[in-house]
């Protein structure tokens, strides 16, 4: 017989001796159990368990497992264990009977759980607008009690200090635009077009959309991580208990906020977008900032201004409700506060081109 | 024949003049403990004393600015990436809010580490993580749950069968029985005891629950004034002037509660 294995086994004519060894646990496990696997017998086995150095739960487990299935088909008789080592092998006896349940998800399952979810928000966005108005409308009514202080605060935070941001997103495209329109029109000879192309497409189109772009990622994500948070730490339900409306403290500010300050962001985005076609016109077409100038009175007529300026607070609301309400969505725990923030950007940007294509159609019927 | 857990030594930490600040403020001026093989050491002290963060500095997710920690016999100044590696599976962690991965099921929770560092097969995982579940007081439908899904006992439950799963040799418990039931509380002690007798285990705990320090504690320091004001068993910390001392067990409602029974007990004896 083997006798530094941590189990090894000799035929003893009426009966198979079995001697454990050494240390039975989580590290030795592994090993012992491929060479129980091998074993079967078909004769009474007396294991002998007194050299057993050491044991954790895992061993006893493992001995449990053999010891019940040797019993299947003939006698077994344990020697020399311990009081520790019987009363272990008592309490994990029964432990492993359990059965833990499968969470199986089926395709179909799936599908239907998704739709039914998507249904589900939207009734919810619409019980959310329905909340919001009614909190609007007792705010119009006091506007005494509107959070001044939060608003500004939140003005700061999402439009102030995206000042820089979207100045240089608007700069480059800005600039790609004369880059790309300067060659076509070069073509022609019609350099001088390259104003009208870069003004008007930015005021009315693409300086909304960036600056959209821009705070939907940056402010809209923002909102729904504050609010989540505040909802996982169980801020929101002490707010209610103490009778503070959250719609009142956390939405409101922040789409008061987002309506103001979009519209601002967007006159920023317009101007450097229009600076950043000047400065490429100037080095691609040669057309001097004073020209560009002269053109860009002609051409720019305000009412393309105001077409632009109309979607801010559109969007603003967009971000700022889109926001609030996958942050109140939020459930108890810490997953949910990315996917909620996640689709609170995707949702916010689709809505933001989706109202925009709306705007073109408007636009286009009342031939503006 | 015991069940053999051999560390070397006895005393398995040993905290030697601990210095921690946190900017301006000295949270711990020379604090020095011992905790010793297989005992229920708790440590005790009022809100702010620093005991969350002593922990913390035992089992490295802080380090004191100055003084020696040394656990299981590695020193934990300058210990290398390898050395810790190893100590932290010795241990196993048991957080105030249980600190279970979300994103996982119990069972997963349970089965992560036995994944990743040992090569057990998967039926013996399965089994594992079973009797872990049972073990805690758990049903097995638990497993299939996500930390979500549970309440706060629970989750210490699921999270104490996390941290029992790599057998650790050394337990540490942040107020193991707050936020548990009276009863729950109490099985929860008693299964402390039990593991700690027949795994051999030590156990290192902050608790303020009164019913776990008179009756599962065996010796504990107590933390006030930046300072361990007394250590050891109950006996010798009763023994101690100090106020935190007085006000904490020697109240009208611990006397009525604990300290009588202590008393009597005492005569009996005699």
């Amino acid at each position: 017989m083997n006798t530094t294995e941590s189990i090894a086994y000799e035929d003893q004519k009426q009966y198979i001796e079995l001697v454990s060894r050494g240390e039975w646990t989580l590290e030795t496990v592994p090993q012992i159990e491929k060479v129980l696997q091998r074993l079967s017998f078909d004769k009474k086995i007396i294991w002998d368990v007194s050299e057993v150095k050491s044991f954790d739960s895992a061993g006893i487990l493992l001995f449990i497992e053999y010891y019940e299935s040797f019993k299947q088909s003939t006698t077994v008789e344990v020697i020399g264990y311990t009081k520790d080592q019987k009363e272990m092998y008592d309490l994990l006896k029964e432990s492993t009977k359990g059965v833990i349940p499968q969470r199986k998800e089926g395709f179909l399952e799936n599908l239907g759980k998704s739709a039914l979810q998507l249904y589900n928000d939207f009734k919810d966005f619409v019980a959310f607008l329905g909340q919001l108005f009614v909190t609007l409308f007792h705010a119009v009514l006091k506007p005494k009690n509107i959070r001044f202080k939060e608003i500004v605060y939140h003005i700061n935070h999402s439009g102030f200090n995206a000042l820089v941001i979207i100045g240089l997103t608007s700069f480059l495209v800005g600039m790609v635009i004369a880059y790309q329109g300067s060659v076509q029109l070069a073509k022609f000879g019609a350099d001088i077009f390259i104003v009208d192309t870069v003004s008007i497409s930015m005021v009315r189109e693409l300086g909304p959309m960036m600056t959209a772009i821009v705070i939907a990622g940056r402010s809209g994500s923002a909102y729904t991580a504050e609010i989540g948070a505040m909802k996982i730490t169980e801020e929101i339900a002490a707010m209610q208990t103490m009778g503070f409306n959250p719609y009142y403290f956390l939405v409101l500010p922040r789409i008061f906020a987002l309506v103001i300050a979009v519209p601002l962001l967007i006159f920023f985005s317009d101007l450097l977008g229009i600076l950043g076609g000047m400065v490429a016109s100037d080095m691609q077409l040669g057309i001097s900032f004073s020209q560009f100038i002269d053109r860009l009175y002609e051409v720019l007529e305000v009412k393309h201004y105001i077409l632009g300026m109309i979607k801010g607070p559109v969007f603003g609301f967009v971000i700022a409700a889109v926001g609030c309400f996958r942050g109140l969505q939020v459930s108890d725990n810490t997953e949910s506060i990315g996917l909620h923030t996640t689709a609170s950007v995707v949702n916010s940007i689709f809505l933001v081109i989706a109202f925009d294509a709306l705007f073109s159609v408007i636009y286009t019927e009342f031939d503006v | 024949m015991r069940v053999q857990k051999i560390f070397g030594s006895a005393t398995v930490i040993e905290a030697k003049d601990i210095v921690t600040r946190f900017g301006e403020r000295i949270i711990h001026d020379g604090v020095s403990l011992h905790v010793d093989k297989n005992e229920i050491y708790g440590i005790l002290g009022e809100s702010g004393a620093g005991k969350s963060v002593l922990m913390k500095e035992m089992i490295m997710l802080l380090e004191p600015n100055a003084g020696e920690m040394t656990v299981l016999g590695h020193k934990l100044k300058g210990i290398g990436f390898k050395e810790a590696q190893d100590l932290r599976r010795e241990w196993g962690v048991l957080f105030q809010f249980g600190a279970l991965y979300s994103s996982m099921t119990i069972a997963e929770n349970i089965e992560v580490q036995l994944k990743e560092y040992t090569n057990i097969s998967k039926e013996m995982r399965d089994k594992l993580i079973r009797s872990k579940i049972d073990l805690v007081g758990l049903g097995s439908y638990v497993g299939a749950l996500y930390p979500s899904e549970l309440s706060g006992g629970m989750i210490k439950r699921a999270a104490l069968a996390r941290a029992l799963v790599m057998e650790p040799k050394l337990l540490f418990l942040d107020e193991p029985t707050s936020g548990l039931d009276p009863i729950g509380a109490r099985n929860f002690d008693k299964l402390i005891v039990d593991l700690r007798d027949m795994l051999g285990i030590t156990v290192v705990m902050i608790t303020h629950d009164l019913d776990s320090i008179f009756s599962i504690v065996d010796r504990m320091a107590i933390l006030a004034d930046k300072h361990v004001v007394a250590e050891g068993s109950l006996k010798n910390v009763l023994q101690s002037q100090h106020p935190f001392v007085e006000e904490f067990f020697k109240n009208e409602y611990t006397k009525h509660k604990y300290l009588d029974k202590l008393e009597a007990n005492k005569v009996e004896h005699v």
